[in-house]
């Protein structure tokens, strides 16, 4: 493999592509599979291109560099009481704000205020032609132009190379409360799902973790309201409030998808609550399958202990009627049903007209 | 009849092609009035494969076509192209599912985005966007212009709660993108496509994602001597952690009308009105109510409010949202404006915007979304009184370009289409400008969705926003 190229701005990022005939950006690599191509592919790292742009608490909104550590992010935003309310993954792992836009993955916040494209305003890239373009805005509203910043959200850097991105923030909840609700199986814990989703206590995440013990229920806002609302969903559904040291471990696990082996292949699949039980029938026939449903029943991450299961899991998949994306492993980048439009070809060809990034499908 | 209209006539009855001029004319403009064009023919489908016959006889034909909803876009954005052909949607307005367990709704293009809110309601969820004229408008114009309203700063705006499309391109491609999920694989395709003013295609069958409605609200209307003190509150509501549902701010002149026009109570004196609502549980507002009071209190309002019951709340909310109507009426003719700043700059920007307005010898109301920055000057002029059009016109530009300089954006909510092609690049560079339209061409190869909306065009006619729109004179609408 050819060393990386660090350019150190935008301008030496568009200079870098311009450079190559081929080429793929390289952020933290908590999402190795996104650059795992050709290895006569020329890498670039974004590691040189990391800080905040801008911050201004009162807009609710940042701009900083594609290749900054989420996690720096994060803690900017803590000191001035604000978050990314979708929880982005794998902070301690190093992910970078180009790569979480890249690779499209939220965490369990996501469920009661939208992800990663909901909260992305504006982006700078370099288009396949090594131009540096800024599309989107930097005020919370705008309804000019196209939104490439949305699209740009899960598209595996198949159509830009991100420079630069920003985003709205909230102000950070008060405080939050864990609740665990044991469940039977997936069904029970669907049900669970949909029924809590469908109240007014408004949850602030739901997760159904691998080990099989029901749902996680987190709840945020101020205080001595969660405790009362708390009292109010375990009369509905019998389970505990987590210690918060528990709870506090619990998420920071989840977050860094420390149930997951580092060596394991790991997948992320688009389902339905209603899909859940179905899903986990299916992975039973996949050998080391573990699985984890995420925001709500609206996600799941499955881990393969083997790289051969990634075949069988593709084929499950199809069968279903459901579609993944791979995240760690080698295997084909989409799993499941593969939606494929001509449209995709000719949006692409229009910001990527050369093929310098790597193809839809490698 | 030629060729092409006969083959046209094939794929609709009869009664469902309109040809004659009178009955074109009713057609000719949208809400943005001034502009008119007279259209080839109106084409009024019931059916999805209607539409897509429709779309592919205008590629094939090389007729550029229009969508059409409700005819309320303040951009013009279903202005038709001049002998071109008018999609007109609103008989597909069937709801094909509504699913409580999933809360998603999936709907035709010609339903009317209250009515989503009005069938989920059985089942105690809502569609959160609500544009002020939600009452007529329709999903698919919602789709198109990535509608907002007066929650997005917490709700976020029309793209926020696609979760599925099914649409016809303007190749005559079907794609089917998304679904019931709030998660999905690969780009957002359905976030691409959302806000494309009617550029790509025609949007068939929507998923829209519902919301449980809140369980409790907390309404609060404060008086302020200076429209800075109202602004100051804005920012002390921000800084301390709270996330209102609604900031809004109505000024002097709005106040006036509307206290005209609904019999709206205000406190006197005031140079500003400031309303904010907190809304979510039951428990969750009884906290932040005694937060949000004493912030108020602390702000030095001439006197606050807060609505003690459910008819108080909806007076407050129906003088807001009656405001702009109201407003129109203290003056012949205005022209509306969409602007964004960010929201530290909102007491610089109604300053500079009154300095403006002052030196052009006219008057500007302001109603805006004070939480998200984006302003809606309202600026009044006598049509008849000579050069008092071009003024207004070169007053609205120049708020428009100080929006931008300031950081922001020339539209919030209503779009670009017609109205604001001239101020696109003001925005982006001509490289930026260069990428939309190898996108647009993407979609659209033969240029024959929408042609002549966003992207600016040499020679466009002057914007001639003159008074209310028919809709609006007799209540069926209002704007934000």
């Amino acid at each position: 493999m050819k060393a990386p190229w660090t350019p150190q701005t935008p301008g030496e990022l568009a200079d870098a592509v311009r450079s190559a005939t081929r080429v793929v950006p390289a952020g933290g690599g908590t999402k190795p599979r996104l650059g795992a191509v050709d290895p006569a592919v020329q890498r670039v790292s974004l590691s040189g291109l990391s800080g905040l742009v801008e911050y201004d608490p009162g807009e609710f909104t940042f701009t900083a560099l594609a290749g900054t550590p989420v996690r720096d992010i994060v803690a900017a935003l803590a000191e001035r009481g604000q978050c990314l309310p979708f929880d982005p993954p794998w902070l301690a792992g190093g992910s970078t704000l180009g790569g979480l836009v890249a690779g499209g993955v939220a965490g369990p916040g996501r469920f009661r205020f939208g992800g990663i494209r909901d909260f992305i305003l504006g982006v700078r890239f370099v288009d396949g032609a090594g131009r540096l373009l800024r599309l989107g805005g930097k005020v919370v509203k705008n309804a000019a132009g196209f939104d490439l910043p949305k699209f740009f959200t899960g598209s595996a850097g198949r159509f830009g190379i991100l420079a630069e991105a920003t985003f709205k923030v909230f102000p950070r909840p008060a405080s939050t409360l864990t609740l665990r609700i044991p469940a039977e199986g997936p069904a029970a814990a669907a049900g669970i799902l949909m029924g809590l989703a469908a109240t007014a206590w408004e949850p602030d995440a739901l997760e159904v973790p691998s080990d099989g013990r029901g749902v996680v229920v987190r709840l945020a806002g101020p205080g001595p309201a969660l405790e009362t609302i708390a009292g109010k969903i375990l009369g509905r559904w019998p389970g505990e409030i987590l210690g918060a040291p528990a709870a506090a471990e619990f998420w920071t696990n989840l977050r860094e998808f420390g149930w997951a082996d580092a060596g394991a292949a790991l997948a992320r699949v688009a389902i339905l609550p209603t899909r859940m039980e179905a899903l986990a029938g299916a992975l039973r026939t996949v050998p080391g399958a573990r699985c984890h449903v995420g925001a709500g029943g609206h996600v799941a991450f499955v881990a393969l202990a083997t790289p051969d299961a990634i075949g069988t899991l593709d084929v499950r998949l199809g069968a279903l009627g459901l579609s993944g994306m791979l995240l760690r492993g080698s295997g084909p980048l989409w799993l499941g049903v593969r939606n494929r439009p001509a449209i995709a070809a000719s949006v692409k060809r229009a910001l990527d007209p050369e093929g310098r990034f790597p193809g839809l499908d490698d | 009849m030629t060729d092409p209209i006969r083959r046209l006539a094939a794929l609709l009855p009869a009664e469902r092609l309109l040809l004659r001029p009178e009955q074109l004319a009713a057609y000719e403009s949208d809400a943005l009035t001034a502009y008119r064009a007279s259209p080839l023919a109106v084409a009024i489908p019931e059916t999805t494969d209607e539409v897509v016959s429709l779309v592919r006889w205008c590629r094939g034909e090389r007729v550029p076509f229009v969508a059409r909803g409700s005819g309320t876009s303040l951009s013009g954005g279903s202005l038709p192209v001049a002998g071109g052909l008018v999609i007109a949607l609103n008989r597909l307005n069937r709801i094909l599912r509504l699913d409580p367990a999933l809360r998603i709704a999936v709907v035709e293009p010609g339903v009317v985005n209250l009515a989503v809110t009005q069938a989920a309601a059985p089942h105690g969820l809502h569609y959160a966007p609500d544009p002020s004229s939600q009452s007529i408008c329709t999903i698919g114009g919602n789709v198109a212009f990535n509608s907002g309203g007066a929650h997005c700063l917490k709700y976020g705006m029309t793209a926020n709660h696609v979760l599925g499309l099914k649409a016809v391109l303007a190749t005559g491609e079907i794609v089917e993108w998304g679904g019931a999920g709030r998660e999905f694989v690969g780009p957002d395709w359905c976030g691409l496509f959302t806000g494309n003013e009617g550029l790509f295609g025609i949007a068939l069958e929507i998923t829209l994602q519902l919301l449980p409605r809140a369980e409790c609200f907390h309404t609060v209307l404060a008086g302020y001597r200076t429209l800075e003190q109202a602004g100051d509150a804005v920012s002390a509501i921000v800084a301390s952690g709270l996330l209102p549902g609604a900031i809004e701010i109505m000024d002097a002149l709005a106040l006036e009308a509307a206290t005209a026009a609904v019999h709206a109570e205000y406190p006197p004196g005031c140079e500003a009105v400031l309303i904010v609502e907190l809304e979510g549980t039951r428990e969750a507002v009884a906290c932040e109510r005694v937060a949000l009071d004493a912030i108020v209190a602390a702000s030095g309002p001439v006197e606050a409010r807060p609505a003690r019951d459910a008819e108080e709340r909806l007076a407050i909310w129906k003088g807001r949202k009656s405001a702009f109507s109201a407003v129109g009426r203290l003056s012949p003719d205005f022209i509306v404006q969409d602007g964004v700043v960010p929201r530290r700059r909102l007491g610089e920007a109604l300053r500079r915007i009154g300095e403006l307005a002052r030196a052009a010898g006219l008057r500007c109301a302001n109603v805006f979304h004070a939480g998200d920055g984006n302003l809606h000057p309202l600026i009044l002029y006598n049509g008849r009184e000579a050069g008092a059009l071009e003024r207004a016109e070169e007053l609205a530009g120049k708020i428009l370009k100080l929006c931008v300089a300031m950081g922001g954006s020339i539209t919030g909510e209503h779009g670009v289409g017609v109205e604001k092609r001239e101020f696109l690049p003001d925005m982006f560079g001509p490289d930026e400008i260069a990428c939309l339209e190898r996108i647009r061409a993407a979609f659209d190869p033969l240029g024959i969705a929408n042609p002549g909306k966003m992207f600016p065009a040499g020679g466009a006619p002057a914007l001639q926003h003159h008074g209310l729109h028919p809709l609006e004179r007799t209540g069926g609408i209002s704007r934000e």
